[in-house]
């Protein structure tokens, strides 16, 4: 449905995309997440026919968008776009709405009916003769989702549609994504810097790092197995370990020297090369020293706790093994283990658990 | 001391008993400089649009010209309109000068400056991010060009009040190219609210001055309240 081949973007000699490849399918709900500045919302102008990239191509349907003029806005009336920042016009909700049909000059009765059948689905029924101005940040949004969607797009294009809305807003909004999506079938595209936000709606996530996607794949993929380092810490990998592999053992287990201490990981990397192993929180277990459990195949570390800070309903566990890990427990768990700063205590993990990534030769 | 407390007096009893010499030059200033607005506004706010929306080489400089155009004296103007439509001018064939089209053409001269420029800055204070709806919502350039000036459009009228503001209270050029005329026939005279206080004062009539300068207060002050209702218009 949509190719972006090599797309590039610069602005006064600054290189913003840099050569972005993908191919979002018909149907799709496609993800764009990366840091702030990192080219989000440059892409999706680019798709939006609002901006031209300085190299490469987008293909809609196998058609060059930027190709030519006189198809512009044939293809830009088949893309309904909502922005970060609520923008409405200074009207009526109801005349917001019906702007993309008069447009193109659907007659006044279905506009009507349109705009109100747009109301109800973004839960604003009744809103019609309200000034657009006057309404709350989330109502906007939502008036703008629906003044998007009101012109039936084939692509849904959204440049962090829930970024400075509140919690309840945002959920309203993310069900109607998911709503248009299924009931429609419209390809949707949005870029977002929570992380958690596209795990939720996405069908496949694009990192966006540097100026291209560092990594396509499945929210699954993406959170659990990053392709390289910078984006294991962007997914909220907390610990990553430099390391060594220094043997491989049976199984498809290797052993990797961290800073002294050896680390068993499943990995199908050799011997000598730089590895950097990538731990979640959550799947580290911390018990008081007294009460250690062998475990010769998994990794347990001695080590003492640095900090215990809440997150939620957890608790993050900060321990100084030689290298610094942290762990992710319920306060329940926490208080079980009577754990305090300075309580000596085991770790352990299973070589399962952890994600390898090559970062070079030695 | 005494004569002005009189001359006061009078003047109320010249707009309360709607003396006709007052109103009629009060209704003939009106409408000179309407027309000129409507004329004025009728250039000015496409000029505007496709300078801002343009995209040309020298763009910055045409509008650092207008905005230095904003003082441009009113004298100035009315000579230059005089050397235009005089006899011995290149439009003296028009036989235009010393009618109320002179004063028309006058007054349009030298309001399409502030209009046009005022129009820019209505039109660039629009929000980037309306701007790009419009475009996605699949506008044709017409379109988009309507649906911006109709998001601005409180800022256009202030523009628009603006410029008639300045035409009504200028004198210079009424008095250049219209010569203060007061002919048998409403039509062809051109004494206007301004020159009229000119030539009365001079005459030493000056409860007709204070009169007519009431009137004339009373009109800029009519426009200074549409154009601040307009801007507060602007953000409801």
């Amino acid at each position: 449905m949509i190719e972006l081949d090599g797309v590039s973007k610069e602005f006064d000699g600054k290189r913003v995309l840099d050569g972005v490849s993908a191919r979002v399918e018909r149907g799709e709900i496609f993800a764009i997440i990366g840091p702030s500045g990192a080219g989000k919302s440059t892409l999706l102008r680019l798709i939006g026919l609002l901006d031209n990239p300085t190299a490469g191509t987008i293909r809609i349907n196998g058609i060059d968008i930027h190709a030519s003029k006189e198809q512009s806005l044939r293809i830009r009336r088949m893309i309904g776009m909502v922005f970060q920042k609520p923008a409405v016009f200074n009207t009526t909700v109801a005349e917001n709405i019906a702007i993309g049909l008069r447009f193109r000059g659907v007659e006044r009765a279905t506009v009507i009916k349109k705009v109100r059948e747009a109301l109800d689905v973004v839960g604003l029924a009744g809103y019609e003769e309200r000034l657009a101005r006057t309404l709350s940040g989330g109502e906007m949004q939502r008036v703008a989702l629906a003044r998007a969607m009101v012109i039936e797009p084939e692509i849904l294009l959204m440049d962090e549609p829930t970024a400075n809305l509140d919690p309840v807003s945002v959920e309203k909004i993310e069900e109607l994504v998911i709503r248009i999506n299924r009931e429609l079938g419209t390809t949707i595209l949005f870029s977002t810097h929570d992380m958690y936000q596209g795990q939720r709606l996405a069908h496949r996530i694009a990192v966006l790092m540097n100026g291209r996607f560092a990594q396509v794949g499945t929210p699954r993929e993406v959170f659990t197995l990053p392709a390289t380092r910078d984006l294991a810490r962007f997914v909220g990998i907390e610990n990553i370990l430099e390391g060594v592999v220094v043997r491989r053992d049976d199984g498809g287990v290797v052993s990797i020297d961290v800073g002294g201490t050896q680390v068993r990981a499943r990995s199908s990397f050799g011997t000598g090369e730089r590895v950097a192993l990538c731990i979640r929180p959550e799947d580290m277990r911390i018990a008081p020293v007294e009460r250690k459990v062998a475990n010769p195949d998994g990794n347990t570390l001695q080590g003492t706790v640095i900090s215990i800070v809440p997150r939620g309903p957890f608790s993050s566990v900060t321990v100084d093994c030689g290298f610094m890990l942290s762990s992710l427990l319920s306060w329940k768990r926490a208080d079980d283990l009577d754990l305090q700063e300075g309580s000596h205590v085991v770790v352990s993990f299973a070589p399962e658990s952890i994600h390898v990534i090559r970062t070079g030769e030695t | 001391m005494y004569e002005i407390i009189e001359g006061f007096i009078e003047a109320i009893r010249l707009i309360v008993t709607l003396d006709p010499d007052v109103m009629a030059i009060a209704v003939r200033s009106i409408i000179i400089s309407l027309t000129a607005t409507i004329i004025a506004s009728l250039i000015a706010l496409p000029l505007g649009a496709a300078i801002n929306f343009g995209k040309f080489r020298g763009r910055r400089s045409i509008i650092n010209l207008i905005q230095t155009l904003y003082s441009l004296p009113t004298v100035i103007v009315g000579l230059l309109i005089f050397l235009l439509i005089s006899r011995a001018g290149p439009l003296g064939f028009l036989r235009l000068l010393f009618t109320p089209t002179a004063m028309i053409i006058a007054q349009t001269v030298l309001i399409i400056p502030i209009m046009t420029g005022l129009t820019i800055s209505a039109l660039s204070g629009v929000d980037p991010v309306i701007r790009d709806t419009l475009t996605s919502l699949g506008a044709t350039r017409f379109q988009f060009l309507i649906n911006i000036m109709k998001e601005a459009r409180f800022a256009i009228l202030a523009a628009v009040a603006v410029g008639f503001g300045r035409a009504i209270s200028e004198v210079g050029a009424a008095i250049l190219v219209g010569g203060n005329i007061a002919a048998s026939s409403f039509k062809s005279s051109t004494r206007v609210l301004t020159t009229a206080i000119s030539l009365e004062t001079s005459m030493g009539n000056i409860p007709q001055s204070i009169a007519l300068g009431i009137v004339l207060l009373t009109i800029a002050l009519g426009v200074n309240l549409v154009i601040s209702t307009l801007q507060q218009g602007r953000n409801p």
